[in-house]
């Protein structure tokens, strides 16, 4: 009897108090529902910007001839590297073109290269007033410590929540995965830049628009550009998973494979590879760009 | 025009705001930076610094590293805020400019050298030197000018167009000091702009700059850690000690007159007569005659300094020759331009006290200092040559 009483008791313990049973789901579901409704008009007008953006650039893309790609890779690898990496970097797009994924990688490319602007034009601020307002920084700097730590899918909420599925969400997760390496590197390339420089401007009379115009940005390029860089590489491995809120592209391919099983396999090497040849090109290429802000000792021009 | 540099009672102080005002009342008690730096937390990097640099004279602050002389140097364009005193260039303290009248002066009246060199690396050779001119809004046709004349002044010309990177030490030193001469300052900071470089080209950038001094109008602050480098360039010297002046003056006074057993160390290994140059110790003429003056006003200056003769110049101050008082007694003419005795010995005023001496016993009287254009720049008195010499 002892036992039963106390073997109740315990499961009394062990049952979560109905007081404690809070909905949340529905608290944060309504407070949604309010925001999406009370600024629908805003995101409303974001998404078919973005959604009317993404379209058009895409037909414009597959309106060119894909050798034209070809050659224009060849010889961006040509003259920014050598004339090997012309070479390999264009066959790789012979490749993408001859595995029947051209219009994914064009969707997918669109979807990075809209995403990387973005970043440029949020990040290369933000990077600035990081570098010269400690108050900006003490904000910033957490925050982009929290938004490298995220798992990569909860940056699909806040997109679906706010655009709904298509592609203006995939854009927007994507720009929000990749903003952090573009303002950490601008704000590093800033504040590297060596005090006697810096002082050089100001004893000769800068104003601080022009020492930063003058100075300390096209001091900061190559860190900067190492920056757009890692903020492409990020949007790369993002576009593929912003597949699960409805955006097509070479993701689209992959997803099916793996849905397929076994039979996929070819599928998804297939389509992992373009990713990755995609990737390739473009980091060559920024990359390339970036050496010739280089003006340290030993390195180029 | 060269202007004058007056720094008064100017002291530099680092530190948070309570720690730099805790350290300001204690700069004038007894404790040393150090006990101050412990009792406080503030830096004392300047104390109670008083200067007198006249216009166009070569000033060397000399001192080792943390005794606070690039502290100093950089009051004088406001990099660092003296934290008490005055600080005035011609007649104006620069520590009560608005914004825009410091970026102004700035622009148009300092310029500075530093120790790295401070080179836009991003920025070719041309138009590094241009950037003081390019910020000021000068047409780009009147900059390129002025840039290439200064290319040309420190002997770059035909690189141009090369990057900083692609350049030697001395070169790289020769852009920053072109970049200082573009706006063509009437004061130029030097912080320790030759000790990066190896000595040999050290001892060139030196004779050049000598010689670039020679052909300028301005006053130069030349900040330095090597005695050697101090004696060979200073019209005058001041040398420092954790954050105080030690002593101030001419080369020759130093060896005279050192103040104590702290400058007789530091000038312990100093060559004397490789380094005495006459500048450092001729003296100014007592009078100068011009070219075209009237034989009485001239004689009754003579007299009145009760000298036996008198330099002539003429309107730019280039030396013709002298007269003797007996000649102007005697003369019956209006202006003096006939009496002039034409004197071919003269004695360059950077050439060092070795090679003066055999003109010197020559000379019939003092010998007179010229420029490299030939200018009367002082004279130079037998007695004051021996004395230097003697010890």
């Amino acid at each position: 009897m002892f036992e039963t009483l106390l073997s109740g008791f315990w499961e009394s313990l062990v049952e979560i108090p109905e007081f404690l049973e809070i909905n949340y789901e529905a608290t944060i579901q309504r407070f949604v529902d309010w925001f999406a409704a009370t600024f629908d008009v805003i995101f409303g007008a974001i998404r078919d910007f973005v959604r009317r953006v993404i379209y058009n650039l895409e037909l414009w893309l597959l309106a060119i001839p894909w050798f034209i790609f070809v050659i224009l890779v060849f010889l961006a690898g040509w003259r920014l590297k050598n004339l090997t990496t012309g070479v390999v970097l264009g066959l790789m797009v012979v490749y993408i073109a001859s595995s029947s994924l051209w219009e994914h990688t064009m969707s997918t490319f669109v979807i990075v290269i809209f995403s990387v602007i973005v970043c440029f034009i949020l990040g290369l601020p933000l990077g600035i007033l990081m570098s010269k307002y400690r108050p900006v920084e003490a904000v910033l700097r957490p925050i982009l410590d929290l938004m490298q730590t995220l798992p990569t899918f909860v940056y699909l909420i806040p997109a679906l929540m706010l655009l709904g599925l298509g592609s203006p969400a995939a854009a927007l997760s994507t720009t929000i995965f990749a903003l952090p390496p573009l303002i950490r590197l601008t704000y590093l390339g800033i504040t590297t830049v060596p005090t006697e420089v810096r002082e050089a401007g100001t004893a000769f009379g800068s104003t601080p628009i022009q020492l930063l115009v003058k100075v300390e940005i096209p001091q900061a390029l190559k860190s900067i550009a190492q920056g757009i860089n890692q903020t492409t590489m990020l949007a790369i491995s993002m576009v593929v998973i912003a597949t699960l809120v409805g955006f097509g592209g070479l993701g689209e391919e992959i997803y099916g494979a793996l849905a397929s099983g076994r039979r996929g396999v070819g599928q998804g090497f297939v389509a992992g590879f373009a990713t990755v040849f995609l990737a390739i090109i473009l980091d060559r290429l920024i990359q390339g760009v970036a050496e010739r802000f280089d003006h340290s000792e030993g390195g180029e021009s | 025009m060269a202007k004058p540099v007056t720094i008064q009672n100017s002291s530099v102080v680092f530190g948070n705001h309570a720690q730099k005002k805790a350290a300001i009342e204690l700069l004038d008690g007894e404790l040393s930076p150090q006990e101050i730096r412990e009792r406080t937390g503030a830096t004392v990097a300047v104390r109670n610094v008083n200067l007198d640099i006249k216009e166009g004279e070569l000033f060397v602050i000399v001192g080792l590293s943390g005794s606070g002389k690039s502290s100093l140097i950089r009051t004088l364009n406001l990099l660092n805020r003296p934290a008490t005193g005055k600080t005035f260039v011609g007649d104006r303290n620069l520590l009560e400019m608005s914004k825009k009248e410091l970026r102004r002066y700035r622009r148009n009246e300092v310029s500075m050298v530093f120790q790295n060199f401070a080179l836009l690396t991003h920025r070719t050779v041309i138009r590094n030197v241009q950037y003081p001119l390019e910020i000021q809004g000068v047409s780009k046709k009147e900059y390129t000018e002025r840039a290439e004349e200064a290319i040309r002044m420190v002997g770059l010309e035909g690189w141009e167009h090369y990057m900083p990177s692609q350049l030697s030490g001395g070169m790289r030193q020769r852009v920053g000091l072109a970049r200082a001469l573009t706006n063509d300052p009437e004061v130029l900071l030097m912080d320790e702009p030759y000790s990066a470089l190896d000595p040999l080209i050290r001892r060139e950038m030196q004779n050049e700059l000598i010689k670039l001094e020679d052909e300028m109008d301005r006053t130069i602050i030349f900040i330095t850690h090597d005695m050697n480098e101090a004696f060979r360039l200073g019209d005058r010297i001041a040398l420092m000690k954790d954050a105080e002046m030690v002593q101030i003056g001419k080369p020759d006074e130093f060896f005279d007159n050192p103040a104590s057993d702290y400058v007789r160390n530091f000038i312990a290994d100093v060559d004397k007569t490789r380094i005495l140059k006459v500048r450092s110790i001729m003296n100014k003429p007592a009078y100068i005659a011009k070219q075209g003056d009237r034989v009485k006003d001239t004689l009754e200056a003579v007299k009145k300094r009760e000298l036996s003769f008198t330099y002539v110049t003429d309107e730019n101050r280039k030396f013709l020759g002298y007269v003797t008082l007996d000649q102007l007694k005697r003369s019956r003419g209006k202006t003096i331009d006939r009496l002039i005795n034409e004197d071919e010995t003269v004695i360059y005023r950077n050439a060092f006290l070795r090679e003066a001496w055999p003109k010197l016993k020559e000379a019939e009287y003092d010998l007179p200092v010229v420029d490299g254009k030939g200018r009367l720049r002082g004279v130079l008195d037998y007695d004051v040559v021996v004395d230097a010499l003697a010890d």
